[in-house]
């Protein structure tokens, strides 16, 4: 577990030439008034002028700028991939935090104050002290159906969203169910149809009224959006077709948790596979409390990450 | 045997080291200094400052040696830092009518003004193999001295725009500040300056097709290079405290003013059009593309029929871009496994389904 | 039928295009619900040009295009606000084109087709929208099997069946035609029409038709304007203008199909 670190009153980044949190304070300002403006209008895409980062389109710069523009010296961030705080971009980008701004990161959910992520809201419940920060690829739930941003804007304005049904009924019509399962789009303050980055449909509900800040940062798109805390967020159905999530026939092969949303990983190449936690610090909470998983032995044996020892 | 999935801390500082060890390449070699880049690889530094969007040969030489010749990863270093760098406002408009001529032609003129001005090319060597610069050390031949150019100038469109016969381009009285695509988001439909910013830091080789696809018929729009015009330029800068241009230092640039066949339409009279292409040093492909494309993306303005790629501007627009494109595309490695997996239940479930249906069907006959 | 007030006045409509070009000039009439107006003239004549200004799609640069909005009246469709007249346009009204790949959405299911407006006004139940797209495409002479097939596998007059459907189905109370037979084969045309005549005398939608075609008028308008050179040369009862043509213009039009 990473240990964390506390960030001096006088910050100096390691190079010395970058700023706190790397953008300048102008560049910040401006992040923070599209916020604002975000903020008050829930689920509407305010333009902004985002720049470039030292890390690729595609990669995060959208969370990055927006997590940089919010993060102050006392706080402690998380930064989740895929729900697991050990994959390479998390790690790439908690280490870019670290480096630039010097604050205590974390992997334990609670502990966090701003949680970064990529494509997972955290199992445990936020609460009305965090903020959690998406990574966006598309801001735009209506760019599949409709290519022109000029289009889609006066679609938004006038809240003219019956194409997005017309994808929900081809969906219907010929799979007999929705088949969209992550990007599920919703519908903020019952107003603006918003994507909510391809988190999977299994984490939606998590939206609706929850007690911390939601922000979304588009970077590639330069967009920025935000749901307020305690906004309605409902997922697009029909009536006869009500929105479900995924289940999971078979529980956490470490921890034993049902109700969570489970990766799939292939143990050999014979067919034989496991579900664990997407969640890993979720995981890790779970075993350290003494939890243990059907598939905890094997795991053990063929060194999986976090099974043996790990817990205790 | 078992492979962890999950990278982590370690395999990201090992992935530095290998870059850095196979940058360097085999010691026994000299290794390259960036003043080497920047004389002998100049087109390189050329591109990578024009779609880097920062004239500073040295940190372009310097971002193209830790890219190891990886121009597209070039330019993004030199943007990422740009992004950083404070602004002091804007320059003065460049007049490229006052330009310490290097090189100057136009094929849509004999002679004219000031004449015609080679200047260096590669237009005429024969793509031959130079098995003479495989071996080092040898001093180049020297290039005989260039006959003093002309004093005057003028642009071969200032000449037909003073006849009437080109449709004049005149700044727009209402527009206050020019647009700075490094500080705002593109917004469509767009102005011309956005165009010409964006398609100043668009991809050479995106914009090269799209110039292409346009002379094969998808968008034509009947093209002459007025005028190539490639050579030094004074910046001028106004100091709010002084309130008059002072120059800040010479850049060189190449210039491309397509001619364009126009039939008149929307109530214009039959006039030629023009696009219009600017790049950092010695860049005449990409002005010549960019030129076309421009043009290409008035064909709204102008009462054209768009129906082609190079014609729609939020298309070609929102593409150019190489440091979007290759984030973009290149994110597909960053893993997907929660989306991957959302999938996979979804077409396991479809799939059983399919299988009940089936077996009920085989039951019933 | 009741002619207390028009769904649509057009007073003095013009359009001068940009470089003076004239596009149609001073064009008035009165469209009364149900009733079909048919406006005919060859290309050039400025027919296309006044049904842009008509459905909203190009401002007039002289006179008025009012439309019975319900409970405020006739309003000028130009000072509507934008979103109050792009729902106008995707509920009262609709748009037939000429190709029906510039109406549908090609790949969508026809049946999703037919479904759109019905959701864009915010119904959420599939089984009854789907019920309505079956009983609309029904109507359209087109069989249930096809519900869930993309349009780009039907024949074009099926697809131009399609479109209609698609209009109808929220109940428009004015259609704009372009051409609507136009591109189809001479036995395509004369079912699609037929069709059409039906569908409009049952629903009692309004519309204006414009076409080069005066079968399609005979057939489909109850009254008719002749247009040419941007301006209404006669203007009176379908019958009685194909009949008995007072204008020469008319008159040459007119013999000049007999003769063909």
């Amino acid at each position: 577990m990473t240990a964390p670190i506390t960030a001096g009153d006088a910050f100096h980044s390691i190079d010395g030439s970058y700023n706190f949190a790397y953008l300048d304070e102008q560049t910040k300002r401006m992040i923070r008034r599209t916020l604002l403006k975000a903020i008050a209008i829930p689920g509407y895409q305010a333009p902004f002028g985002g720049r470039e980062m030292p890390m690729a389109y595609g990669w995060g710069t959208g969370g990055i700028q927006v997590t940089a523009s919010i993060i102050g010296v006392d706080d402690c961030l998380k930064v989740i991939d895929q729900g697991a705080d050990d994959t390479t971009n998390a790690v790439s980008i908690r280490r870019f935090f670290k480096r630039v701004a010097g604050v205590a990161v974390t992997e334990a959910t609670a502990e966090a104050t701003i949680i970064q992520t990529r494509h997972r809201i955290p199992e445990a419940p936020l609460t009305e002290d965090q903020i959690i920060v998406y990574q966006v690829p598309q801001p735009e739930p209506l760019r599949k159906l409709e290519p022109r941003e000029a289009e889609t804007r006066k679609m938004h304005a006038y809240s003219e969203y019956g194409l997005m049904h017309v994808k929900l009924y081809e969906d219907i019509a010929r799979h007999g169910e929705i088949t969209t399962t992550y990007d599920y789009p919703v519908e903020v303050n019952a107003r603006h149809v918003m994507a909510p980055s391809p988190i999977p449909k299994f984490d939606n509900p998590k939206m609706q009224m929850m007690p911390a800040l939601q922000l979304f940062g588009a970077g590639r798109e330069k967009r920025i959006y935000a749901i307020p805390p305690y906004t309605q967020v409902r997922s697009l159905d029909f009536d006869d077709h009500p929105f479900a999530v995924q289940t999971f026939d078979t529980p956490c092969g470490l921890c034993d948790a049902t109700g969570v949303f489970l990766d799939e990983v292939i143990l050999d190449d014979k067919g034989d596979h496991m579900f664990v936690c997407s969640d890993s610090d979720h995981c890790k909470g779970r075993r350290q409390a003494g939890h243990v998983g059907p598939r905890a032995a094997a795991a053990a044996r063929l060194g999986f990450p976090g099974s043996a020892g790990d817990g205790a | 045997m078992y492979v962890a999935t999950k990278g982590g801390e370690a395999a990201i500082d090992n992935t530095h080291a290998l870059i850095a060890e196979e940058r360097r390449g085999d010691p026994a070699v000299p290794e390259l200094g960036v003043d080497q880049v920047r004389q002998q690889l100049g087109r390189a530094v050329d591109r990578v400052m024009t779609e880097g969007a920062l004239y500073d040969p040295a940190l372009a030489a310097l971002a193209i040696k830790q890219a190891q010749g990886d121009l597209v990863e070039a330019i993004f270093l030199l943007r990422a830092f740009r992004t950083t760098l404070p602004r002091f406002g804007a320059a003065e408009p460049i007049d490229t009518g006052a330009m310490t001529i290097r090189r100057r032609i136009s094929a849509t003129f004999k002679d004219l003004p000031g004449g015609q001005v080679l200047g260096p090319t590669y237009d005429y060597t024969h793509r031959l193999l130079d098995f003479a610069l495989a071996a080092t050390g040898g001093a180049a031949a020297e290039a005989p001295e260039a006959a003093p150019t002309d004093a005057s100038m003028p642009r071969v469109t200032d000449l037909l725009g003073a006849e009437g016969l080109l449709q004049p381009e005149l700044p727009n009285p209402d527009q206050g500040e020019p647009f700075d695509l490094g500080r705002e988001p593109m917004s469509f439909p767009a102005n011309r300056d956005q165009r010409l910013q964006n398609l100043f830091r668009g991809d050479e080789g995106f914009l090269l097709a799209l110039g292409y696809a346009t002379q094969r018929g998808y968008g034509r729009n009947h093209p002459f290079a007025g005028e190539i015009r490639m050579g030094l330029v004074e910046v001028e800068f106004t100091p709010e405290e002084l309130g008059f241009p002072i120059a800040i230092g010479e850049i060189e640039v190449t210039e491309c003013q397509m001619i364009n066949q126009f039939q008149g339409a929307k109530g214009l009279k039959p006039m030629f059009t023009r696009g219009y292409g600017l790049a950092f040093g010695q860049s005449e492909r990409k002005t010549m593309g960019m030129a076309l494309v421009d043009r290409a993306l008035r064909a709204g303005e102008l009462g054209e029929d768009r129906d082609h790629p190079p014609q729609d501007e939020e298309f070609v627009l929102s593409h150019s871009d190489n440091v979007e494109a290759s984030g973009f595309v290149s994110h597909l490695k960053l893993p997907h496994y929660v989306d991957f997996q959302s999938e996979l239940v979804m077409l396991r479930g479809m799939r059983a389904d399919a299988e009940r249906i089936h077996a009920r069907q085989e039951a019933a006959e | 039928m009741t002619r207390s007030e028009p769904l649509m006045e057009a007073a003095g409509v013009g359009h001068i295009y940009a470089g003076g070009q004239v596009g149609c000039e001073d064009v008035s009439f009165r469209l009364y619900p149900g009733e079909v107006l048919g406006i005919v003239g060859e290309s050039g004549s400025g027919k296309s040009t006044l049904l842009s200004c008509l459905a909203g799609a190009l401002e007039p640069s002289s006179g008025q295009v009012k439309f019975d909005v319900g409970r405020q009246g006739l309003r000028d469709v130009f000072q509507l606000s934008e979103p109050e007249r792009r729902l106008l346009m995707r509920t009262e009204w609709g748009i037939v084109r000429q190709n029906p790949r510039d109406g549908l959405r090609m790949s969508v299911s026809a049946g999703g087709n037919v479904g759109e407006r019905l959701m864009a006004v915010g119904e959420r139940h599939y089984g009854q929208i789907r019920d309505q797209a079956l009983d609309w495409l029904g109507r359209v002479e087109i069989a249930a099997d096809r519900v869930d097939h993309l349009p780009r596998t039907f024949s074009g007059g099926m697809q131009q069946r399609v479109q209609i459907a698609r209009i109808l189905v929220s109940r428009p109370r004015l259609v704009f035609m372009d051409e609507p037979t136009g591109g189809l084969d001479v036995s395509v045309q004369a079912r699609l029409l037929d069709l059409l005549r039906g569908l409009v005398r049952d629903l009692g939608v309004a519309a204006v038709v414009v076409t080069h075609d005066l079968a399609v008028v005979r057939l489909l308008s109850d009254r008719l304007m002749v247009m040419r050179h941007g301006r209404v040369v006669e203007h009176g009862l379908t019958d009685r203008v194909l009949d008995d043509p007072q204008h020469p213009y008319s008159q040459l039009l007119v013999s000049s199909v007999l003769q063909a």
